[in-house]
């Protein structure tokens, strides 16, 4: 984080004290980058990105949401756009734009077994492909992008959802944890139906 | 009245112009949902027929010769500015062989060439040019094939609605009483600026588009449909916005109020106590403590005020056919299908605030369409799956019916009930039943 937190709002699954404008900025330019042009990465550097992204996928697909909840940061940002390319955060909505605390809302409310849009819940199972990587020279953190096939079935219907993702990584002594995950999906501004699942 | 019944099953099939006998006192036939030929009626006669239908928003049309593509019912329509500023809307179907003009959602365009044969209109529908006109015999006369034009196009303080029936009252007045509520919403922004250029989250479900005008009218549904909504607020242990809803929503001054033409409101206002409380009281959003923090630091005693305007107005107001005031958001209902309906949010800002109010509305409006319109639109498919047995046939809307003491008429002449009333239903139905037992036959 930019700066230390105060004390009483350190924990944010409880506190959002830490999203200000410097956040939203900070997030435009990793946005952007996360859009330019990468010089190739080597072969192990893409092993283990893959590997981590591979591991995310599969803890989503089963479902073991508190899991793949503390792969997050504490100033984490999962974001889905509705807007196709991003657009504003500060001046448009999103399917989500879930920081820590609304991030752990969200998987509170999926296991509340009250949420009847989950009722039954959603199988997915998502390929991930075209990997690259690189590092944020201002932050040392890990970029990397890829595309998404996000399959669904829920209620007798099986769906689609192409996009990529763009994560941000930072080094951590437990390894990688996830600092934005920003979902793009291909018809992010058109009908849909039921965005409950979590991509 | 009887309805006619199939004479090898014997259920009942309805007759398409004896609504009389599927719109009851206290009950609606299932077919008003399940039936094709009822829905291409009301598509005709609902949406745009003889009522004024919720087009778009002024802001969304921002400069001279601005465009905006919309549907009027299931009508393509093209919202355009002439080059003066006044409103118009013109089908999108070109006069010629009926393709589509335009197939952009918004823009800026003086005219409008078809890409099939290149006849071209202006953006107030008079056609101005077909290539190679030596082609057309000389009775031939341009004025005859204009674009089709919405018969009447008015703006209510910004929000803008059509009407094919050259005879309709004008807006304010079909509006009556929901024109004042609609100034409350619109006046809690300083000057009255609304903006809707925010982006917008478009749901759809499986079902038929008067799910949601029912539910949007519905003050019984929230303690269940919303259950893990007001579950996720108590994580942090505190009760937060909507909670009234799940104890004893009739006890209180929380009302629903009848406005006639099909339109109502659901006041969730007495629930709150004050300038501060609607910012108290809602579900906590990314940012929000920071964001307290600078607008309590910079802005004094006009502090309250601006918390609350990143907050929902708390009333749900209900514009029939299609437009919905929920929260700060302009929800739209865009039938697609008898079974298949869109719903349009199209988030807000407002002028004359502090850019962080805005974005602090921005996440506000992002927490009911994740958390709480997927379960409502979950249970509008299961009504509509429910829906599919004939032999049940009603759908039943008598709640509070004939109960002492729920129905009382104001100083207005405005009836209220309490907020888990079903007379929303019952009165829009009627006014529903009346379009579309209108003989609109030549």
């Amino acid at each position: 984080m930019s700066s230390p937190l105060p004390a009483e709002y350190a924990d944010t699954s409880s506190w959002s004290y830490h999203i200000d404008q410097r956040y939203y900025d900070e997030l435009a330019r990793q946005c952007a980058l996360l859009r330019e042009d990468w010089p190739s990465a080597g072969t192990d550097e893409i092993v283990r990105v893959q590997s981590f992204l591979t591991r995310e996928a599969r803890l989503i697909d089963e479902g073991r949401f508190n899991d793949w909840l503390e792969h997050f940061t504490d100033d984490c940002l999962y974001w889905v756009p509705v807007t196709a390319g991003g657009g504003d955060p500060t001046t448009e909505v999103s399917h989500a734009f879930d920081d820590r605390r609304r991030l752990t809302d969200r998987v509170y409310w999926l296991r509340t077994g009250l949420a009847f849009s989950q009722i039954p819940a959603s199988r997915t199972r998502r390929v991930i492909g075209n990997v690259e990587t690189t590092v944020d020279p201002a932050t040392g953190e890990q970029l990397v992008r890829s595309n998404v096939v996000v399959h669904e079935f829920r209620a007798g219907v099986t769906k689609t959802y192409p996009g990529w993702y763009g994560h941000v990584l930072r080094k951590t002594e437990g390894g990688w944890r996830i600092k934005l995950k920003q979902i793009n999906l291909l018809d992010s501004d058109q009908i849909h139906e039921n965005l409950t699942l979590v991509f | 009245m009887t309805l006619q019944r199939d004479s090898l099953s014997g259920i009942p099939v309805p007759s398409r112009t004896d609504y009389a006998a599927l719109v009851r006192e206290d009950r609606v036939h299932r077919t008003l949902y399940t039936d094709p030929a009822v829905f291409a009626e009301e598509m005709v006669k609902v949406f745009g027929g003889r009522s004024w239908v919720y087009l778009a928003h002024e802001s969304q049309l921002p400069e001279p010769n601005s465009f905006l593509s919309v549907r009027m019912g299931l009508r393509p329509v093209i919202v355009t500015r002439d080059r003066k500023g006044s409103l118009h809307a013109v089908f999108n179907r070109c006069s010629h062989r009926a393709a589509t003009l335009c197939r952009e959602e918004s823009g800026v365009a003086k005219s409008f060439q078809c890409p099939y044969h290149g006849w071209t209109f202006r953006n107030t529908g008079e056609l101005v040019g077909t290539p190679w006109p030596q082609g057309y015999g000389e009775d031939f006369d341009r004025a005859e094939h204009g674009l089709h034009k919405v018969a009447r196009v008015e703006s209510y303080r910004g929000f803008v609605f059509g009407t094919l029936n050259e005879s309709a009252p004008s807006v304010v007045d079909w509006l009556g009483p929901a024109a004042g509520w609609l100034d409350y919403w619109i006046d809690r922004a300083p000057q009255g600026e609304i903006v809707v250029r925010s982006a917008a989250n478009r749901m759809g479900y499986r079902g038929n588009w008067k799910l949601a005008y029912d539910n949007a009218g519905d003050g019984y549904h929230p303690a269940f449909s919303h259950r893990s909504l007001l579950e996720m607020a108590s994580r942090m242990g505190t009760s937060k916005d909507m909670a009234y809803f799940g104890v004893s929503p009739d006890e209180g001054l929380m009302r629903t109020y009848m406005l006639g033409n099909g339109h109502s409101v659901i006041d969730q206002r007495p629930n709150y106590d004050g300038p501060g409380s609607f910012w108290a009281n809602q579900r906590p959003q990314p940012g929000r403590e920071r964001f307290e923090e600078k607008i309590r630091a910079e802005h004094g005693d006009d502090a309250d005020r601006l918390l609350d305007l990143a907050i929902g107005s708390q009333i749900n107001l209900n514009i029939f056919p299609n437009l919905l005031i929920i929260g700060n958001q302009v929800q739209v209902i865009e039938p697609l299908g008898v079974e298949r309906t869109q719903l349009t949010w199209h988030a807000t800002t407002v002028g004359g605030v502090p850019s962080e109010v805005n974005t602090m509305r921005m996440r506000t409006q992002e927490d009911f369409p994740s958390f709480g319109e997927p379960d409502d639109q979950a249970n509008f498919e299961e009504v509509q799956r429910g829906l599919a047995a004939p032999e049940a046939e009603w759908v039943l809307m008598n709640r509070g019916l004939g109960v002492p003491g729920w129905q009382e008429v104001g100083p207005d002449g405005v009836v209220s009930s309490r907020a888990t009333d079903e007379l929303h239903m019952r009165r829009y139905y009627a006014a529903w039943q009346e379009m579309m037992s209108e003989d609109t036959t030549r």
